[in-house]
């Protein structure tokens, strides 16, 4: 269909040359433009590839994170092929009736345009993923023959970490063996908190009331890094943890650590930490087993001495930390739940010897 | 001052675009049909809320909590259900002039939704749950005290639409307010249809 | 005002002009400041309005760039922080971006349509009264010392009185249920003068897209306003009322309220979109000097993205552990309403390749639009595959994606609309220099500031968070993106300058500056208060292309007609005209201006602060003050129409 307002159009043009401005200015200058913009975005991606600390998901150690991963690259090429295609398509149309009059005639009917590049090309493309994704979609969080279930609860600002068959309780860290497929029990008490693992796979939500279960299997050992992915307050920034992947040999030998009751403290500076640990407000928050300490506000601390990190993540587990920690955590995680306990030098000294003895 | 520019034509308006005088609903009427489509999908809101919580629970109503009694509510909604009736004979009533059909159906339907109303209140004060007991005793409170406060502002409404009916300001010509009143009337009468075996009716299907 | 050759002038010498303007005026200084009806004053003031939100909003967000520039930074804490991004997401949607966009459809609305204000006036004033109480009740947070801090989708039981027991979140739900009063009165307003007071031949396929676009975004508003009118006002129940619909341990549901959020959510920001939308159509054409392609597939689109978006908003779900199959069909629909989108991504660049594209402001907005909403709606496509969301939902690659679509796909497009239509309102032209490099500023700073953000969304970098440890290879990129954040910062302060200057020492604009082809192109700069003495009759979809010199209808001695001519503006009148069709119909009276929306909005606003500081006494005088004002305002329509 031809423009109806042809004549029109080419009386108004020569009315309005003069009102223009800036029509000539563009070309040269816009290319550079582009350029620059280009040059943006891959100095961005280049700022990004190399780092080998990220916990990243196209650096994939379990088995969903090795499919979804899949998936984004295939969307990649995907993507970049329509935003080079269009983005050109989007620059041309730009520039095309520059030198012309009235425009630059096309044999190409605005419908074909709209129907082909609108519809038809992106129902395609769509298409193309949708089976993709339905494939993955069915293959992901399946049921697997003998699982090992761990249950985690989230808590403000930190994981309670069980594991229910092996009777072992800790805190903020995970330990999981390499090629066994995981059945992770996930739920909260308090507010929404999310569970996830960027290089094993997908996240999944602790709802309270609601109990999820997430099934994904290591495929290499090492430490990777968890987080909580849903908003849950003050220090949703500091709660994260540590995922332990580690060869089943290794694992078994954790286990069987974990599952023995602790030995008492082994010399006399522990054996005052512990005292002091139950003279202070401590059991009334935290647990140890093999003692009387029964708390369950904050986190079991039955193997604290064997732990990377202290107060979900938010620091190293060292001698330094640990009593910064006990005298005043509110310095490295304000506003988290546990008061400060001040306390003598000689008697922190004591139990943090203790505490650190608890493997 | 007053010149006046011969450039733009001055066309009478043409055949395609002839006046259709009369014909077709008045602004106000159209803008009571969006409100009713989003108070409605409040309601809708309220009632698939619902269901939600039925579907999660074990037990509907939860224990300590017996089903809604039936008898009176059942009769009651007929009574709200037919105070459409002389709404219609009002409205039909002043379009062809009749102002005593209009005062009169404005009157009797007033009388039947205040019943209704009143059955309400005091069905509420029977219920021996509290509003915040539960998930259901809230969700039962809020949707069918809504449809009540709905009810409530209907009659308020009423009130001033039958003042202004018995002032004599409405005309064959001129009830712009009386058609815009009866639709939302017959609003609240519908959403008592939904609600009524939603809240009422469900909870004894086991 | 000096007559022109400009048909709104037209009274074929029945009437004097001037003296037309003075039955229309409003009262001077502070009495026509909260008395006015009149269409064009109640939309610039929603938009000066939002835009102070905007500015407010903006600041709030560099300081949260700033603090993020850097692992383990002191700029600001978590508490602090938490706060931050809840007000500047709640503020950007539902204190920016929604009333801006309504600003711009209350102004221009009217004048495409060619009709004299909108089908409510005084509901149109009560509407942004609406607003800015609303506003200036969840700022008030500000006050107690502590502003809401539950994010700016305030999930239970985060947002519960166990965990939140402060009254700063009580500002949060409550201003939510306030505002959307405001958003669902102006849909009924637009939905009815869109159908029925058009100018006498604008058929239903003649109407400008822009009035299609409100339209489609007017209709999604009735519906899903109320899901999150219920999210908020039963969450405010819960606090307020200690009621349990989202206490799991008394039968709550805690993802019921994720459900009627997002179930608004999800068409909310097609709310936003398909506005922003509207306006290219209107720029390219007009930039590319040719008819828009397509015109009823991108109508059509319009429509089809109205009723899709309400079968996706599980998608922000994908996480919550629902069974997948369920979820799947979301996943599915969420890939289909990408094509609509691409119909009128298509349409835009045929309009463009057979045109002649003038590289004015807006025109370059609308390219930039283009490029930064290709990449928004592809990652949209890549989130919708519920896998891959598993592993980037709430993380920085989702932050990238919605600031694309609703920084870049709607902020973008507003600034093009200001740089379009601001000649027309003021009666000025912003400077086309300043308007480049604004451009350019905040298209740079735009990229910079969120295209390395899908990066740390692959790096691991979850959302909502204050700060992050070093180590992690955030660093980097955290910093480029502050500084992304500045540079755009710096663009729309450009423009906030040119509109200073032009405001005062602008160069006049004439009626057409950019040679449209709609109605609103036919009036003065600005318009008349009355905007037209005579309609004009319509013939095309381009009336001011091709319908040269622009016809006005003449009454025809009936009813339906008498107020077409100038007698009708005289009278304080306009047609009203048939939905499909537009043949005069009616007369409608339209109302003087009064204070009547004011005090109703005031009494509201009294009503919820009662709620809010639960003083039952001060609730009753708000429904009292509602109640009286309401039965005056029913009251005086009847009189008014007399």
């Amino acid at each position: 269909m031809s423009d109806p307002t042809a004549s029109n159009a080419r009386r108004r043009r020569s009315e309005l040359s003069v009102a223009e401005g800036d029509t000539t200015r563009g070309r040269r200058p816009m290319r550079r433009r582009v350029w620059f913009g280009l040059a943006i975005v891959l100095l961005t991606t280049l700022a990004a590839c190399s780092t080998k600390q990220s916990p990243s998901i196209v650096d994939p150690k379990g088995t969903e994170a090795h499919t979804i991963s899949g998936i984004w690259w295939l969307m990649c090429g995907l993507a970049s092929g329509v935003y080079l295609v269009v983005g050109g398509f989007i620059l041309v149309a730009a520039f095309r009736g520059r030198r012309t009059e009235t425009g630059k005639p096309s044999r190409v009917r605005d419908s074909t345009f709209i129907v082909v590049g609108g519809l038809i090309v992106p129902a395609a493309i769509l298409l193309v993923l949708g089976v993709q994704v339905v494939h993955a979609s069915n293959t992901l969080r399946q049921p697997e023959k003998d699982p090992l279930h761990i249950e985690v609860v989230g808590k403000r600002w930190w994981w309670a970490v069980s594991y229910p068959d092996q009777k072992i309780t800790t805190a903020d860290e995970v330990h999981v063996p390499v090629g066994r497929p995981l059945e992770i029990g996930l739920d909260s008490d308090n507010v929404i908190h999310s569970f996830w693992i960027p290089q094993l796979g997908g996240k999944v939500d602790m709802i309270p009331g609601q109990h999820n279960v997430w099934r994904v299997t290591a495929t290499k050992p090492g430490l990777y890094r968890g987080e909580c992915a849903e908003y849950c307050g003050l220090e949703h920034a500091r709660m994260n943890f540590v995922v332990v992947a580690q060869t089943a040999a290794d694992f078994d030998a954790w286990l069987v650590r974990h599952q023995l009751p602790p030995s008492g403290p082994s010399d006399q500076l522990a054996a005052t930490g512990q005292m002091i640990f139950m003279r202070e407000p401590c059991a009334g928050c935290h647990t140890i087993r093999g003692t009387t300490a029964d708390g369950t506000i904050g986190p079991d601390l039955t193997d604290i001495g064997s732990r990377l990190t202290l107060g979900a993540n938010t620091v190293p587990n060292s001698e330094g930390y640990l009593s910064g920690w006990i005298v005043n955590s509110q310095t490295m995680k304000p506003g988290n739940l546990m008061p400060p306990i001040p306390m003598s030098s000689s008697d922190l000294q004591a139990l943090v010897a203790y505490l650190r003895s608890l493997k | 001052m007053s010149t006046v520019s011969a450039a733009a034509a001055v066309v009478p308006v043409p055949e395609a675009t002839a006046s259709v005088g009369g014909e077709g609903r008045p602004t106000p009427w159209w803008g009571m049909v969006c409100l009713i489509m989003t108070e409605a999908t409040i309601f809708a809101g309220l009632i698939g809320s619902y269901f939600f919580y039925r579907a999660a629970a074990k037990q509907w109503p939860p224990p300590g909590i017996e089903e809604p009694k039936l008898t009176l509510s059942i009769i009651m909604s007929f009574v709200l259900w037919g105070s459409s009736i002389p709404m219609l004979v009002a409205e039909r009533g002043i379009k062809r002039g009749n102002q005593r059909a209009l005062r009169f159906g404005l009157m009797l339907a007033w009388i039947m939704g205040a019943a209704f109303l009143g059955y309400s209140m005091k069905d509420f004060s029977e219920l021996h749950f509290r509003w915040g007991q539960n998930a259901y005793s809230s969700i039962f409170y809020t949707t069918v005290g809504l449809h009540a406060f709905h009810v409530f502002v209907g009659l308020v409404m009423s009130g001033v639409v039958q003042i202004k009916a018995w002032l004599g300001k409405f005309s064959e010509e001129r009830h712009v307010t009386v058609q815009v009143y009866a639709m939302y009337w017959h609003f609240v009468d519908a959403v008592w249809v939904f609600v009524l075996p939603t809240f009422i009716l469900s909870p004894h299907i086991k | 005002m000096a007559l022109t050759d400009v048909p709104s002038q037209q009274t074929h010498g029945k009437i004097d002009p001037e003296e037309l303007e003075e039955i229309w005026a409003d009262a001077p200084g502070v009495p026509g400041f909260f008395s006015t009806v009149d269409h064009k004053r109640i939309g610039m003031r929603y938009i000066y309005t939002a835009f102070f939100f905007f500015f407010t909003s903006g600041l709030m967000a560099l300081v949260m760039r700033d603090q993020l520039a850097a692992p383990n930074n002191h700029v600001v804490g978590p508490e602090v922080y938490n706060q931050l991004m809840t007000m500047h997401g709640t503020t950007m949607i539902f204190l920016f971006n929604t009333p801006v966009l309504a600003g711009f459809g209350n102004y221009i609305l009217p004048l495409q349509l060619g009709t004299r204000d909108m089908a409510f006036p005084r509901l149109n004033a009560f509407s942004y009264w609406i607003f800015v109480l609303s506003g200036l009740f969840f700022y008030a947070s500000f006050l107690t010392g502590k502003a809401p801090d539950g994010g700016w989708f305030g999930y239970t039981p985060l947002t519960d009185k166990a965990f939140a027991p402060g009254i700063n979140l009580d500002f949060w739900g409550l201003a939510i249920v306030f505002v959307g009063i405001s958003t669902t009165v102006g849909a009924v307003n637009f939905i009815v003068t869109a159908f029925k007071m058009r100018a006498p031949g604008m058929t239903i396929n003649r109407v400008p897209i822009f009035v299609w676009s409100i339209l489609s975004m007017a209709f999604m508003v009735l519906f899903a306003v109320p899901a999150v009118t219920l999210a908020a006002g039963l969450l405010e129940l819960d606090r307020l009322f200690g009621t349990a619909f989202f206490l799991p341990h008394l039968g709550g549901n805690v993802l019921l309220y994720q459900h009627l959020f997002w179930f608004w959510g999800h068409p909310e920001v097609y709310i936003l979109f398909v506005p922003a939308t509207g306006m290219i159509s209107m720029i390219i054409p007009v930039m590319s000097r040719r008819p828009l392609a397509g015109y009823l597939w991108v109508a059509t689109a319009l429509i089809a993205i109205a009723f899709i978006s309400f079968g996706v908003w599980v998608h922000h779900m994908f996480a919550t552990g629902m069974p997948v199959q369920a979820m799947s069909f979301f996943s599915a629909v969420s890939l289909i309403i990408v094509l609509p989108s691409g119909v009128q991504f298509f349409s835009w660049i045929a309009t463009m390749w057979k045109g002649r594209v003038r590289f004015t402001t807006p025109m370059m907005f609308a390219i930039g639009f283009l490029l930064i909403f290709l990449l928004g709606g592809i990652t949209g496509a890549t989130l919708a595959t519920m896998p891959f969301d598993w592993q980037v939902t709430d993380s920085y690659y989702v932050v990238a994606h919605f600031h694309y679509v609703l920084n870049g796909a709607v902020v973008f497009p507003i600034f093009g609309a200001i740089y379009f239509w601001y000649p027309k309102m003021s009666g000025r032209k912003l400077n086309e220099k300043w308007g480049h490099i604004s451009f350019w500023l905040m298209f740079v700073g735009f990229t910079v500031a969120f295209f390395g953000m899908h990066i740390l969304g692959f790096l691991g970098m979850p959302r909502r968070i204050s700060t992050y440890p070093s180590g992690l290879g955030w660093d980097d990129l955290n910093l480029i993106s502050t500084v992304g954040a500045f540079i755009f910062a710096v663009g729309t302060g450009v423009t906030l300058v040119n509109w200073f200057y032009a405001r005062w020492w602008g160069e006049p604009a004439g009626p057409n500056p950019w040679d449209g082809d709609s109605l609103e192109w036919a009036t003065t700069s600005p318009p008349p208060e009355f905007n037209f003495a005579s309609i004009p009759v319509v013939a095309s979809r381009h009336p001011l292309w091709d319908q040269r010199p622009l016809p006005t209808a003449n009454p025809n001695g009936d009813d339906a007609t008498k107020s077409l001519g100038p007698e009708g503006a005289e009278h304080h009148q306009t047609p009203e005209t048939t939905g499909l069709d537009a043949r005069p119909e009616a007369t409608l009276d339209l109302p003087h201006p009064t204070y009547l929306p004011f005090l109703l909005a005031c009494g509201i606003g009294v009503f919820f602060v009662g709620l809010l500081i639960q003083a039952v006494l001060v609730g009753i005088i708000g429904v009292a003050a509602f109640v009286v004002a309401l039965t005056w305002w029913a009251w005086r329509t009847e009189v008014d129409l007399a």
